[in-house]
């Protein structure tokens, strides 16, 4: 595809404004986190915006050395690296000169000179462009006025402004000047054939501090009279507090104070230790509030809602009941999946101080600004009353969206009107979570005359299900018949998001049934799929999610890097391909016998996730993915009995190690795409293409996650093929 | 409260703890050294990994009464200025995600290379097996374990 020219009108860009330091040197405020909502709008009155409006930044001193100010947290996925990236990028300079810092900037010493623009920046490569773009801009404006040139005939490279004649100015010299100039409506954006930092690999920005053991993460906050706060809580979901006695805690050398809120209790205390021991040695009697759910409840419940009628239609596509009465062959089978914990290796924790003044907020979370207007509303304070900062994150996974914790650390500080951080145990951080709901899935296809003339999916799940855009993904548009249903049953067991909602599980699902469905219609497995995606390209429907064109790209590489089809001794494979968080992966694995039972050796990925902006981190990102989606296919299991979780800790809790993590191999498709997501979608495929090389391997198909639960148990019985 | 005398990085300290503190705790909460990380409690994750007289252990799982007298190091004095050569390793092969687990997966891997300076690939997995990483960087933790043993061998 020929580069296109990349001049753009900038309507949307500027929520951006600039002013010289104090010390010298170029300020330019943008705002991330209007960015980062979907729906942000623009602020309503330009003129009462001050700094404090702005919390990401662009730094360069009149030595040309820039930094820039993120507020981005981290979660492990590499932005606070990437994300800067993308801005030096555009704005020209050398990578070795950017320093990356994370945190509120002191906005009293700088002064406000031009405001412009009129709209939020939005999240993402084109805005994070756009922004680097317009600096340089700016800089190559001020150089310009300064020669008395025409500022299309200079260039920049590195952070050096060069004119037609030859003369060059570095940045440094003009951030002056800059800083009081217009904010310039129309920027060109590089070529991406001239990136010089997009697409090289770039250290973590953190390595220094993560290596040393710096306090970087919000279990290492600390401030001046902080105590710390263990909690107890229901051990069951549907429980409630009755009574409690607190002799035997507050006896306890250390601990401060016993507090009740809600149904929980809290215990304060001057060190971690201290108050985590006297929570244990409360004696509490809970009494029942609402119904005390089992797994085997649960079970029962899903399968009765695949059985009845009472489903909501996502999508339906032509006709499949009149597809299922006139096939030659229907293969219907179903997948079952149970709640899983998050279990970031960072327990959940936060820091409150709630004074007369102000709530003081600090840890590591996701959705800060949410957090905060909920914490205003239940203390009944200001929301500007609220000030939240964030630290790194010892992973997320998705847990920490919710901000239970921080809400826990305010109502606490409230009450003891003292510093306080709440710390979970890792008992409470996986018995009192926030969980992957268990999900079970029915696939049913029709086939007729070698083709396949109907699918049908049937999700049901506890609470919630799938979104709306997930029946549009594979094989949506293949196929003319196909239907996708859903139902959820209310529990009082508490469900989120977990890496890659719903498709961490779908997957494996939908790739285990076409290896089953090619099995059936004894067809290549491969060729099944490419004949599908046949049918969808050049499609009018405009629902349609994924490229045919780009995942028919990653299938054809991952059957050429794996060596599919090329049958090596003892070597049994499973492919699969997928569509997720609007990139396209194709996964092989390869199983092989040892001591008689298959052990997954190694894993073929191959991501089709637009430009890589950083290869170093996006190819941990992909192995990671795919461990991780290994080891919870594998191992994953997390069942409930009368409300209580019946895993507490990783000793009855098993996440994958090391000695059982295959060698993953992943590649990257070249091609001029915006970036897309990497984070999950290496993820969900991983699960099938285990499952499959499974299949290949000892004849065995999985229906059931965890694997090992199923490869211990005594052999299922076929499931019959109808018709 | 009784006092416990110990040497933490070279220097020794006396600190007045309940007897049934795990060391893990004096070292975050009463040291102030909070690069040894909480992550399970009952020595199955290997995050709070330090090391006692030159071997790796659970500091979760160490009372005080076994620490007495001993001497322990921790992330913070495995190098001056980060330059051991299982952190350089670490950098090199850019090992973290979240980064949450590193300086355990370190602290293991710097007391086993000292016993093991010419691991091959099992022993480096057996070594390294106790130690959970949840963004699952396995693949570059044995990587940066097989290049720091050639830095040290």
């Amino acid at each position: 595809m020929a580069p296109k020219d990349t001049t753009i009108t900038f309507s949307r860009r500027s929520f951006m404004r600039t002013s010289s330091l104090a010390g010298g040197g170029l300020l330019i405020g943008f705002n991330l986190f209007q960015a980062c909502k979907p729906n942000a709008s623009p602020p309503v009155d330009l003129a009462s915006l001050d700094y404090n409006d702005f919390n990401a930044f662009i730094k360069i001193a009149d030595n040309g050395a820039v930094t820039i100010f993120s507020p981005n947290p981290e979660i492990g996925q590499g932005v606070k690296t990437s994300m800067p990236m993308i801005i030096a990028e555009e704005l020209d300079v050398s990578w070795n000169n950017v320093h990356v810092e994370q945190g509120i900037l002191d906005t009293n010493n700088y002064t406000r000179q031009v405001a412009g623009g009129s709209q939020s920046i939005r999240f993402g490569w084109e805005p994070l462009r756009q922004t680097g773009a317009t600096a340089r801009q700016m800089l190559v404006n001020a150089a310009a006025a300064r020669w008395g040139v025409d500022a299309a005939e200079c260039r920049t490279s590195e952070g050096i402004i060069t004119n037609a004649a030859g003369e060059t100015l570095t940045y440094g010299d003009v951030v002056k000047d800059a800083a009081a100039m217009e904010i310039p409506e129309d920027v060109t954006l590089k070529r991406i054939k001239d990136f010089t930092i997009i697409g090289k690999d770039a250290s973590n920005v953190d390595i220094d501090e993560i290596i040393t053991g710096k306090p970087l993460f919000g279990l290492d906050y600390k401030a001046e009279g902080m105590v710390y706060a263990s909690v107890m809580r229901p051990p069951a979901f549907g429980q409630k507090l009755a009574s409690f006695d607190d002799s035997d805690a507050k006896s306890l050398a250390g601990v401060l104070d016993v507090l009740q809120f809600g149904d929980k209790i809290a215990v304060l205390a001057n060190d971690t230790w201290t108050a985590m021991k006297a929570k244990n040695s409360l004696k509490a009697t809970w009494e029942e509030g609402t119904a005390l759910e089992s797994t085997s409840d649960h079970d029962k419940i899903l399968i009765g809602l695949l059985d009845g009628t009472d489903f909501k239609t996502l999508r339906a596509d032509g006709n499949v009941k009149k597809a299922f009465a006139e096939a030659d062959k229907v293969l219907e089978r179903t997948y079952e999946s149970p709640f899983l914990p998050h279990n970031c290796m960072e327990p959940m924790n936060f820091f409150a101080n709630v004074t007369d003044e102000k709530i003081h907020l600090v840890g590591p979370i996701q959705t800060p600004e949410g957090t905060a207007k909920r914490i205003a509303e239940l203390l009944e304070r200001n929301f500007e009353e609220v000030h939240l900062e964030m630290t790194r994150m010892g992973g997320g996974f998705g847990r920490r969206l919710y901000g239970d914790f921080a809400i826990e650390a305010a109502e606490i500080s409230n009450l003891a009107r003292k510093p306080v951080k709440v710390v979970f145990s890792r008992e409470d951080d996986m018995t009192d979570g926030i969980y992957r709901p268990a999900i079970k899935y029915r696939i049913k296809a029709a086939i007729k005359n070698g083709e396949v003339t109907g699918y049908h999916l049937k999700e049901a799940s506890i609470n919630s299900n799938m979104y709306g855009l997930i029946p549009n993904f594979f094989p949506a548009g293949a196929i003319e018949n196909y239907q996708v249903d859903v139902a959820n049953y209310k529990s009082n067991i508490t469900t989120g998001a977990w890496r890659a909602p719903y498709t961490n599980f779908l997957a494996f699902a939908e790739q285990s049934f076409f290896d089953e469905l090619a099995e059936t219609m004894d067809v290549d497995r491969v060729q099944m799929r490419l004949d599908l995606l046949q049918k969808v390209k050049g499609t009018k429907d405009d629902r349609i999610q994924y490229s045919p064109e780009r995942m028919e790209k990653v299938i054809n590489m991952a059957v050429e890097k794996s060596g599919w089809g090329t049958k090596k001794e003892g070597v049994y494979q499973g492919f699969v391909n997928y569509y997720c968080h609007n990139s396209h992966v194709a996964e092989v694995a390869d199983v092989m016998i040892e001591d008689g039972t298959p052990v997954v050796k190694k894993i073929t990925c191959v991501v089709d996730c637009g430009i890589v902006v950083n290869p170093l981190g996006a190819m941990n990102q992909a192995e990671g993915g795919v461990i991780d989606g290994v080891g919870h296919a594998m191992f994953g299991d997390f069942a409930f009995k009368d409300g209580k979780p019946q895993a507490t800790n990783f000793d009855t809790y098993r996440l994958i190690r090391m000695k059982e993590a295959p060698v993953v191999e992943a590649y990257f498709m070249e091609n001029e795409h915006s970036p897309t997501g990497l984070g999950e979608p290496t993820l969900p495929p991983a699960g099938g293409a285990v499952a499959n090389a499974m299949k290949a391997a000892t004849g065995k198909r999985m229906y059931t996650q965890p694997f090992i639960k199923q490869a211990e148990a005594p052999s299922m019985p076929e499931k019959e093929i109808i018709g | 409260m009784p006092a416990y005398q110990f040497k933490v990085n070279g220097a020794s300290k006396t600190v007045e703890v309940s007897e049934d503190m795990p060391l893990l705790w004096v070292l975050r909460d009463h040291l102030d050294l909070v690069g040894t990380k909480y992550g399970c409690g009952i020595a199955q994750c290997g995050s709070c990994t330090v090391h006692l007289d030159g071997v790796a252990v659970r500091s979760c799982a160490l009372t005080m009464a076994m620490v007495e007298g001993k001497s322990i190091t921790t992330i913070e004095g495995l190098s001056e200025d980060g330059t051991h050569p299982v952190q350089v390793a670490w950098k090199e092969m850019d090992v973290p995600q979240c980064g949450y687990c590193q300086t355990g997966q370190i602290m293991t891997a710097s007391a086993f290379l000292e016993s093991n300076p010419n691991p091959n690939a099992n022993e480096i997995k057996e070594a390294m097996n106790g130690n959970i990483c949840r963004c699952a960087s396995y693949s570059r933790i044995f990587k940066a374990v097989e290049l720091a043993s050639t830095k040290m061998g």
